[in-house]
């Protein structure tokens, strides 16, 4: 099944705004609608205020002196409760987990993918399947096991430990996408390729890479996405001195010291959701096909 | 398209060389490491592992602690919650918006923005919004409802489902999008039929659509079980299990157990029991899924 339909909605016939039943159906989608975009408002306008402002207001009212102190004490000086450098600490660790991640684990996919669609052979679809159920094992079951793996590899604690892992988890969802896509080119341009004497790596670098692209920008949005927002990974694998935005964040917002101060708690929020909010806005039906993949894996 | 020619051993070497990784991810992570925790959930590890078996120890003093109790409740309560509302809720909004509307991509993303905010983000939005001193209650009150309560995050007996509101927050866009979808796909005669019939539009979607769109429902049930299961990073943004053991879930049962107070047998009896979990809701829609007819895995066909 696809989610992104070209054709559109289809089905009953098109209705007239201002009939008894449209007025009932954009009503109730606006009123969702609202709900929905509440938290974020309520993030933006929180984040705006002083202290002062917010213990007196109320969460739902627009600042009446609109401060971007907060947004620059977030990123350069809100404490952790280890130091005081900001969420600029965790943005950094991020992109430093981010960029080998998702280049690592759409590589190994992609390769895996295309093997498993052209170049099957004994055997590859059994581990395919087992593949695809071992991303239902909760990781909790895994982690453990893989702490020591890592610790006797040595590579616990540090940068490449968690690149390892997050390429480890991404490879059921990316494989299934690469190779279900792989499947749904025409066989007869491998097998052209084939009969000129093309070999593996061959037929992948030229023919198939660059019939690839968007499956290639939906592999990206995937782990993208996936990988800014991991919590558990970062926490148990990174090491201290490495810990995602995310970790920080939540060490910022919940740490027990000090006075809370709402306001850059807020902005640091938005701080850390702002990358995958981005990659979402500007990214529209590309994100749709990949959490299609990523739900529709069975 | 396979190739179906016989294979010597060294034939098809290349892709067997790409393969590799997932090989060793199947049989050492998620075949390896899942039998090692299983195994060692029957020992007596402490803070380090070792092979001294204990048979059940672990288990029966894990179902005698109530924190693992209440875990367990509150991923039942959750579980139950969560899954009903977002299928119920997806489902809807996926109808309403197959009506044919205007602006249907910005309700789309409207939706579907808050799938993309990681669980520390939403449960702190969401903690904000219901912290007592400032956020909903405070609002109503300030309305002139002096003594309006809405003690959802403090009040251990309601913590849970101030978890749900958060989720449902998170996650309904993604089954409305999946339920969209399932609509799509389903013929444009089936509805012909039924307007010549003279069938009423609800009733149509009640006892022709719905029923049409088991797979659907089934796969998108299976995804979210498997997610609701393994509920971790939510809660510790939102309440980090409090007030006291209020809202503690297994997940964040096993973390603590195995990470912070060097409890790992405790910590792989409840990975375990986690585990089990996921297989009584993965075996039936598995056994479902493939049925003797045996087609191609997922999306994109």
């Amino acid at each position: 099944m696809s989610l992104v339909n070209p054709a559109g909605p289809r089905g009953r016939r098109p209705r007239r705004i201002g009939s008894p039943t449209s007025i009932m159906i954009y009503g109730i989608l606006i009123v969702a609608a609202v709900y929905y975009l509440i938290p974020l408002y309520v993030m933006v306008m929180t984040s705006l205020k002083g202290m002062p402002e917010i213990r007196l207001g109320n969460i739902f009212s627009p600042p009446v002196e609109v401060t971007f102190q907060p947004w620059a004490t977030a990123w350069n000086s809100a404490c952790t409760g280890l130091y005081c450098e900001g969420i600029k600490v965790g943005f950094f660790n991020s992109m430093k987990i981010l960029v080998p991640s998702v280049i690592f684990s759409i590589i190994i996919a992609s390769v895996n993918g295309y093997a498993l669609s052209n170049w099957r052979f004994k055997g590859s679809e059994l581990f395919f399947t087992a593949l695809i159920f071992g991303a239902f094992i909760p990781y909790q079951v895994m982690l453990y096991p893989l702490v020591i793996i890592t610790r006797e590899l040595g590579i616990f604690g540090t940068l490449t430990g968690v690149i390892v892992i997050h390429t480890i988890f991404g490879m059921p969802i990316l494989t299934l996408l690469f190779r279900n896509y792989f499947v749904s080119l025409p066989p007869e341009l491998f097998k052209a390729a084939r009969v000129d004497g093309a070999g593996f790596w061959r037929i992948f670098l030229q023919i198939m890479l660059p019939m690839s692209l968007p499956i290639f920008v939906v592999a990206v949005i995937l782990q993208v996405t996936g990988i800014w927002n991991d919590f558990l990974f970062g926490v148990i694998f990174a090491g201290t001195k490495n810990f995602p935005m995310t970790v920080q964040l939540n060490n910022i917002v919940n740490s027990t010291q000090g006075v809370k101060e709402y306001n850059v708690n807020m902005a640091a929020t938005i701080l850390t959701g702002a990358v995958p909010l981005l990659v979402y806005f500007f990214s529209g039906k590309y994100f749709v096909r990949g959490i299609a993949a990523g739900a529709v894996k069975g | 398209m396979a190739a179906t020619r016989p294979f010597a051993p060294l034939r098809n070497l290349n892709a067997k060389i790409a393969a590799v990784p997932m090989i060793a991810t199947v049989l050492v992570v998620f075949i390896g490491c899942t039998l090692w925790t299983v195994v060692y959930s029957f020992t007596s590890s402490r803070s380090l592992p070792t092979l001294d078996f204990v048979g059940i120890d672990q288990y029966r003093r894990l179902f005698t602690t109530s924190r693992w109790i209440v875990s367990l409740r509150n991923l039942a309560i959750f579980g139950i919650l969560a899954l009903s509302f977002s299928l119920v809720l997806g489902f809807i909004l996926a109808a309403l918006m197959d009506q044919k509307i205007r602006f249907e991509n910005t309700f789309r993303t409207v939706f579907l923005y808050p799938h993309a905010l990681s669980f520390i983000v939403t449960g702190l939005v969401w903690q904000w919004i219901l912290t007592p001193a400032y956020g909903v209650q405070k609002v109503v009150r300030d309305l002139g409802f002096e003594t309006f309560n809405f003690p959802i995050l403090t009040d251990g007996r309601f913590t849970i489902y101030a978890i749900v509101i958060a989720s449902l927050w998170q996650g309904t866009g993604l089954v409305m999008a999946l339920m969209l979808a399932g609509l799509r796909n389903i013929d444009d005669e089936i509805w012909k039929a039924a307007r010549v019939d003279g069938i009423p539009t609800w009733r149509t979607y009640l006892f022709i659509i719905i029923p049409m769109m088991r797979p659907v429902f089934a796969t998108t049930l299976v995804i979210i079980a498997a997610t609701i299961v393994k509920v971790y990073d939510l809660v510790v943004a939102m309440t980090n299990g409090g007030p006291g053991i209020a809202s503690e879930v297994p997940a964040k049962y096993v973390y603590d157990f195995m990470f912070s107070r060097g409890n790992l047998g405790q910590g792989l009896a409840a990975s375990t029991i986690m585990l089990t979990t996921v297989l009584i809701i993965l075996v039936p829609w598995a056994l479902y899924e493939y049925r003797p007819r045996n087609r191609t895995l997922g999306v994109g066909k």
